[in-house]
């Protein structure tokens, strides 16, 4: 029997793994998989809790984020696209047209 | 059915009134003129209709045409009471006024003014008729201003010659003194009966304390001799001649010059309570009387003649008023209208004939040459000066008998001269005009002719009139007139004269009449050179009546001078006190202006300016904050939450 602790220590592993990916790499797409890979640490903590707790709740709330997840993708890659036509670059330092 | 032909009675004129005066530029004169006369002839068949119809029922009608003001304690309606006295009156005004419109057609032919004239004539035809039909003292005060506005329009309807525009400010003015008085007569009467219905008022006259009768009788009077140019107010009526002469018959003759007279008789139930007024009203009449006659001794222009012997007849009327004989009054007022409108339009019709000229003096021998109108003035003149059977003989007589059987016998004996005096400078004006040699000069002589038969007509029915007019009154005191007015204006003195001394009086009346005339005779006919001589002789006298005893001068000196220093007092005061405070605040408003604009200026936008370049400044270092970068705000979240957990964990350890 694993215990609870177990899973939200892969979970936050996970989610630290994720944070830093976003927070240091340069690469759009890179960045772009950090999130969905916090995102799913999120879905395992959401899912431990849900067995630990004997509630259906948190894995209703995993199945909607994995949906969110993918259109969050879809989106995304969308973006990455558009802006590579423009600048021929997917490197994040360069996407600064978001402030004045 | 009465009903409503008395409503009509005044419409008719003024529905030619709004359609001459809105569209009359638009159509012919032909068209205005029938629509003008038209009109006062449907009124006058209205008037027809309901004098019949209360001939025959003996009561008197009472109309309410529109309910204008009521509240409180006030009601005024628009409503008309058509008694005999109402009637006599109707009877007159449309009957002359009808006539006086005929004749206007062809005195006034190529006239500039045509319509505009016309317009003016009906509104005085509605004007006077709501005068002397209303009900309560309301609509008789419109028809009193009405006629007033009516007679300064008409005195200055030739508005480019100067004297005729004054003239017209003359008569307005000096009417409005009356009208003041007027007023306060009114309100008077609304304080102390709550009502100013006629019927209502003389039922509880009698609650009247005597002064307050007094008071009220003396306001009236003061309207009256301001509208009927009595004794001081005469003054305007003698200018009045400016107007058109049909003008001078139908407004200065006729009509309105009456209203007082009508007002009086009108109102006899409060001046009956206050015998001091009474007398003053006398007095005044028999005063006027004398004073308008021996001013028309002497004057040259054949209008002013005529109008100083309407005031003079005026006089008559208030003598006959201030004496309680109302019916008498009312008598020589419908008698007065005939003749002196008929001596008016022939004077007009002379005028006409010579072009314009109105100076006697340049006159004479008209008679061959225009013979209706000759014939005509003759009638207007017997009549005036009161010899049997004309119509001026049975009403004069009969004022003049009143005031003899009353033992008013200075007022008689006033009266007597006035009428001696009237008889010789009516005489004098015929000769002077009509016989002798001509004085006239070569070119005008040339051009005499006789009037149109649109004139000489009307001119026969009023000299018929004249001629005839005096029997309503025969047998004296009990004549039909009398029984008529009966109802209203009382049967005067109640007291039996006998037979003797009315024949008696008649025959010195004839006489005085007569007298005038023989005297006229040898001045102006016999001994030609003897007015010339006796004007020599008593030089100052002649001075002094010639200047119509420089009453003009003095009312100038006294009164018009002392107002224009007034006003040119007021006016500096105006100019230099009130417009230097006016511009001293100016001034004061300019510089106070001008320091809250420097204020605004540098020390309001001053302090606005600092908060707009700091916020400038700060937004600029603020900005520095926003890199634009995904990852800068990315590290910025995760700070956040770390810093929120903490403060989270330290709360929940406390």
């Amino acid at each position: 029997m694993i215990p609870l602790s177990a899973y939200v220590a892969v979970s936050a592993v996970l989610f630290i793994t994720g944070l830093l990916g976003v927070l240091i790499r340069r690469n759009f797409i890179i960045v772009l998989m950090s999130v969905e890979i916090m995102l799913n640490a999120a879905n395992i903590n959401l899912i431990a809790f849900s067995h630990y707790l004997e509630s259906m709740a948190g894995q209703m709330a995993a199945l909607f984020i994995i949906a969110i997840a993918a259109g969050e993708a879809a989106i995304g890659l969308a973006i990455i696209i558009v802006v590579f036509r423009g600048k021929i670059s997917t490197n994040v330092d360069e996407m600064n047209f978001l402030k004045w | 059915m009465t009903d409503l032909l008395i409503k009509l009675i005044p419409l008719f004129p003024l529905l030619a009134v709004i359609l001459n005066g809105l569209l009359g530029r638009r159509y012919s004169h032909e068209t205005a003129h029938r629509l003008a006369w038209g009109s006062v002839g449907l009124s006058f068949l209205c008037t027809i209709a309901v004098f019949v119809d209360i001939l025959q029922t003996g009561e008197s009608h009472e109309v309410i045409a529109y309910q204008w003001i009521f509240g409180g304690d006030l009601t005024v309606n628009l409503a008309y009471l058509v008694d005999p006295l109402t009637c006599i009156m109707l009877l007159v005004v449309t009957g002359v006024g009808l006539l006086i419109h005929i004749y206007s057609v062809g005195y006034m032919h190529g006239e500039s003014g045509f319509t505009r004239f016309f317009t003016y004539m009906n509104l005085f035809m509605v004007s006077m008729l709501l005068l002397v039909m209303g009900n309560n003292y309301v609509v008789l005060f419109i028809g009193w201003e009405g006629v007033g506005l009516c007679s300064y329009l008409l005195i200055g309807y030739y508005y480019e010659k100067v004297s005729a525009a004054k003239a017209a400010s003359k008569a307005f003015v000096v009417n409005r003194i009356g009208d003041a008085g007027f007023l306060l007569a009114i309100f008077l009467i609304f304080v102390n009966f709550k009502t100013l219905d006629y019927t209502k008022v003389f039922a509880q006259v009698g609650q009247l304390s005597p002064e307050m009768a007094t008071a009220i009788a003396l306001c009236l009077l003061i309207g009256a001799v301001g509208k009927s140019a009595q004794l001081p107010l005469y003054t305007w009526l003698p200018d009045a001649m400016e107007g058109p002469t049909p003008v001078s018959a139908l407004i200065h003759a006729a009509t309105m010059v009456t209203a007082g007279v009508y007002m009086i008789v009108r109102n006899h139930a409060i001046f009956d309570l206050s015998p001091t007024v009474m007398t003053i009203v006398a007095v005044i009449g028999g005063l006027t009387a004398l004073f308008a006659a021996t001013i028309g001794l002497v004057q040259t222009d054949i209008k002013r003649v005529l109008a100083y012997s309407t005031v003079s007849q005026l006089g008559y009327m208030f003598l006959g008023c201030g004496i309680g004989a109302y019916t008498a009054a009312t008598f020589h007022l419908m008698t007065h209208a005939f003749f002196k409108a008929l001596l008016f339009l022939t004077a007009g019709s002379v005028i006409h004939a010579l072009s314009g000229e109105q100076d006697i003096r340049k006159m004479g021998g008209l008679s061959s040459k225009i013979p209706w109108t000759h014939r005509l003035f003759l009638i207007g003149t017997v009549a005036i000066a009161g010899i049997p059977p004309l119509a001026g003989f049975w009403s004069k007589d009969e004022i003049l008998a009143h005031a003899f059987t009353q033992h008013h016998y200075l007022l008689y004996a006033m009266a007597a001269v006035g009428a001696l005096l009237t008889s010789f400078y009516m005489f004098r004006l015929l000769y002077l005009t009509f016989y002798g040699a001509s004085r006239m000069d070569h070119h005008t002589e040339q051009h005499v002719h006789e009037s149109p038969m649109v004139m000489i007509g009307p001119l026969m029915v009023l000299g018929v009139l004249s001629i005839l007019g005096g029997f309503l009154g025969f047998p004296p005191e009990h004549g039909w007139l009398h029984r008529f007015l009966a109802p209203v204006a009382g049967l005067g003195g109640e007291h039996e004269v006998s037979t003797g001394l009315v024949l008696m009086l008649m025959m010195i009346a004839t006489g005085i009449a007569l007298l005038g005339w023989a005297l006229a005779h040898y001045f102006y006919s016999v001994n030609l050179s003897a007015p010339d001589r006796l004007a020599a002789k008593f030089q100052a006298g002649y001075k002094i009546l010639l200047n119509k005893y420089y009453v003009d001068e003095l009312y100038d000196l006294v009164w018009v001078e002392p107002t224009k220093q007034l006003g040119r007092l007021l006016d500096w005061f105006d100019r230099t006190v009130i417009d230097g405070l006016v511009h001293g605040v100016a001034r004061l408003a300019d510089l106070a202006a001008a320091g809250s604009t420097w204020a605004e200026k540098y020390l309001i936008y001053g302090g606005l300016n600092v908060i707009g370049y700091g916020n400038h400044l700060a937004a600029r270092q603020w900005r520095q904050l926003q890199s634009g970068m995904v990852h800068h705000y990315a590290a910025v979240i995760v700070a956040g939450i770390f810093l929120l957990a903490v403060i989270v964990q330290l709360i929940m350890q406390l």
